[in-house]
């Protein structure tokens, strides 16, 4: 588990300034790094902490005086680690099996709006070769094919509200909203096949459990609820039950 | 962070200051011209074209110090004087009063209803001065041009910004704890119950779909909320009916305002390490202070009207209570001393502050009204 605080010993300064520092383990193939981002930049270190193993500080070039500058969304994708920025763009890293040689080897573009969350998994076989989701604070979500080149697949155009989580699973793409919904959509054709009304305050968090199915969703109205996920016998359509 | 979040920071916490200077001065019975001017000279200096202008530029948040000295020197823009412990106090409930309402909007694009509210209410204050309505009303218009068009996500992240803003903030407000608002642990108490934000369906529906988008099922389930639906949205105009409550004066002469200094050792230490570790944004603060005051056009008191002492507590042996008790760790201290102690200081700024040197009034009687009001004073 890891617990991220505001006051922070190590270089570059993670200063009280650095507010909405987003933490997460990405777990490679022959290696584990935590990988933090910030509004100065994205850090990865070693699995025990010990080691900054690659700083990259985030290019403001483009933005506005008005406009906030940051990383947001981190996720690792077979040897890549992704991670999202305010003005849209992805980062894709290349990570070696060790060693600190770790190379920017693409920078998406899909997105308008600062990216809110990455979600990855496994390709699920030759039907579905999706295997990440970006999703941004205007609600669009971006379905991608990693590889030397990423691929995108299909968009999901949003509704006006931000899409602060999103899961993948099974080729299911779950997201939640800022108006407290959580939509289900089929990752291949992008159609949406499920709508929750389940929160009456904006999602904050998402979390699934891959071997059961099941689905967390988080908000400000101080709810959690738990969703099975699930496939239709007859039709394969996918469906949603409440637990709790 | 946002970078536009400091001109809504600013007006909600004004707006909060005048609704509790306006309910003590009302307690406090200071003749009606007295307490006008009192509200018109502040409210003058808060919407000074100049002063927001600064206001207005994309910054970041600075130190809750910082924001104090803003505070502390509006509050004096008058022939009005505060002591330190009821200008803590006025500060606290400021704070308090604003986090609360930051916390409970339904949507975070609501804060500029809530902000709204607020210029509603001061526009009150001040409807016989044409000329001052006219600088609030400009205000106004700017606040819709730039935020009217602003995305939720935007809205978010000003949110979220706020809310850093007031971490580890648990002051009690007997007002809130009395309405159940808040636990007597500092915390807000967050309602699972009323309209669902403008926007958001009523929790408690899944609806699933074919290929073709048509629905062919439905589950309910039982929320553990008890929502209902929004009536209708709030206004964005110059003028309307907000709908939403937040923002709008919940002080009345029947509800007189206090304060307990919460003590749990975790809030101290973190207030501790807040004032005590140097600040690296030390010298923008100074600089962004100098700015903004050198745009703040202070009336210093002068002429035939003599200054008067306004006191935040029901006795004058309460404040000086209350300065004695007031946790060492809580206490704000004026910028300036900061500035001796930094390495990094603002000559600028050094300089504008001098001017505003308060100097004591002496209590001399020159009228038999003024021994009247020294008398009421202690009363």
């Amino acid at each position: 588990m890891v617990a991220a605080d505001l006051e922070g010993p190590y270089e570059p300064a993670v200063s009280r300034a650095d507010l909405g520092l987003r933490v997460h383990w990405c777990v490679l193939p022959f290696r584990v790094l935590l990988v933090l981002a910030s509004h100065r930049g994205i850090q990865m270190y070693e699995s025990d902490g010990s080691t900054m193993v690659y700083w990259h500080a985030l290019d403001s070039g483009d933005a506005t005086p008005v406009q906030a500058v940051f990383a947001r969304g981190i996720a690792a994708s077979g040897h890549f680690i992704c991670v999202g920025t305010w003005s849209g763009r992805v980062l894709v890293f290349d990570i070696p099996a060790k060693g600190p040689n770790i190379v920017l080897s693409e920078e998406l573009a899909g997105h308008q709006t600062p990216i809110t969350d990455i979600a990855t998994e496994p390709a699920q076989g030759q039907d579905c070769v999706a295997d990440m989701v970006t999703a941004d604070d205007s609600g669009l979500l971006c379905v991608w094919q990693s590889g030397p080149e990423f691929t995108l697949l299909t968009r999901i155009p949003g509704f006006g509200v931000p899409c602060p989580s999103v899961q993948l699973w099974q080729g299911i793409i779950a997201a939640g909203y800022g108006n407290g919904q959580v939509h289900l959509y089929e990752a291949t054709t992008g159609n949406l096949h499920v709508q929750i009304n389940a929160h009456a305050r904006a999602i904050s968090a998402l979390d699934l459990a891959p071997e059961v199915g099941k689905l967390l969703s988080a908000a400000e109205d101080t709810f959690v609820h738990i969703w099975k996920l699930s496939r239709s016998p007859e039709s394969s359509y996918i469906e949603a039950a409440p637990l709790l | 962070m946002s970078m536009r979040t400091l001109p809504l920071l600013f007006l909600n916490l004004g707006g909060e200051m005048l609704y509790i200077l306006d309910q003590r001065l009302r307690a406090q019975h200071i003749p009606g011209d007295k307490a006008r001017k009192v509200l018109n000279d502040i409210i003058s200096t808060m919407f000074n074209r100049k002063f927001m202008e600064e206001l207005f530029k994309p910054q970041e948040l600075y130190s809750k110090k910082a924001l104090r000295t803003i505070y502390e020197r509006l509050a004096h823009a008058s022939i009005m004087k505060l002591n330190q412990a009821s200008m803590d106090k006025l500060y606290d409930l400021m704070t308090m009063a604003f986090k609360y309402q930051v916390l409970l909007c339904p949507r975070p694009k609501d804060v500029l209803l809530v902000t709204f509210n607020h210029l509603d209410t001061i526009k009150g204050f001040i409807r016989d001065s044409p000329t001052i309505l006219q600088q609030v009303d400009e205000t106004f218009r700017q606040l819709i041009e730039i935020y009217g068009g602003l995305s939720a996500g935007e809205f978010q992240l000003i949110r979220q910004t706020l809310l850093i803003f007031f971490q580890d903030l648990h002051i009690r407000v007997s007002m809130f704890l009395k309405d159940k608002v808040q636990n007597n642990n500092g915390r807000f108490v967050l309602p699972v119950s009323g309209p669902v934000p403008w926007g958001t369906e009523l929790p408690g529906l899944i609806r699933m779909f074919n290929n073709k988008g048509e629905e062919v099922k439905r589950i309910e389930f039982k929320h553990g909320g008890n929502y209902v639906r929004a009536p209708k949205e709030g206004s964005f105009e110059l003028y309307g009916d907000r709908v939403l409550k937040l923002g709008t004066n919940m002080y009345s002469l029947n509800r007189p305002v206090e304060t307990h200094m919460s003590g749990s050792s975790k809030n101290l230490a973190s207030w501790t390490q807040e004032s005590i570790a140097p600040n690296p944004l030390a010298k923008e603060e100074l600089n962004f202070l100098a700015r903004l005051m050198g745009g703040m056009e202070i009336k210093k008191p002068s002429g035939p009207e003599p200054g008067f002492r306004l006191n935040l507590f029901t006795s004058d042996e309460e404040e000086e209570q209350a300065a004695l008790t007031r946790p060492e760790e809580l206490s704000h201290e004026v910028i300036n001393i900061q500035a001796t102690q930094d390495q990094q200081r603002s000559e600028e700024l050094a300089r504008i502050m001098g001017e505003f040197e308060i100097t004591e009034q002496p209590r001399l009687s020159t009228s038999k009204g003024d021994d009247l009001l020294a008398m009421m004073d202690e009363l």
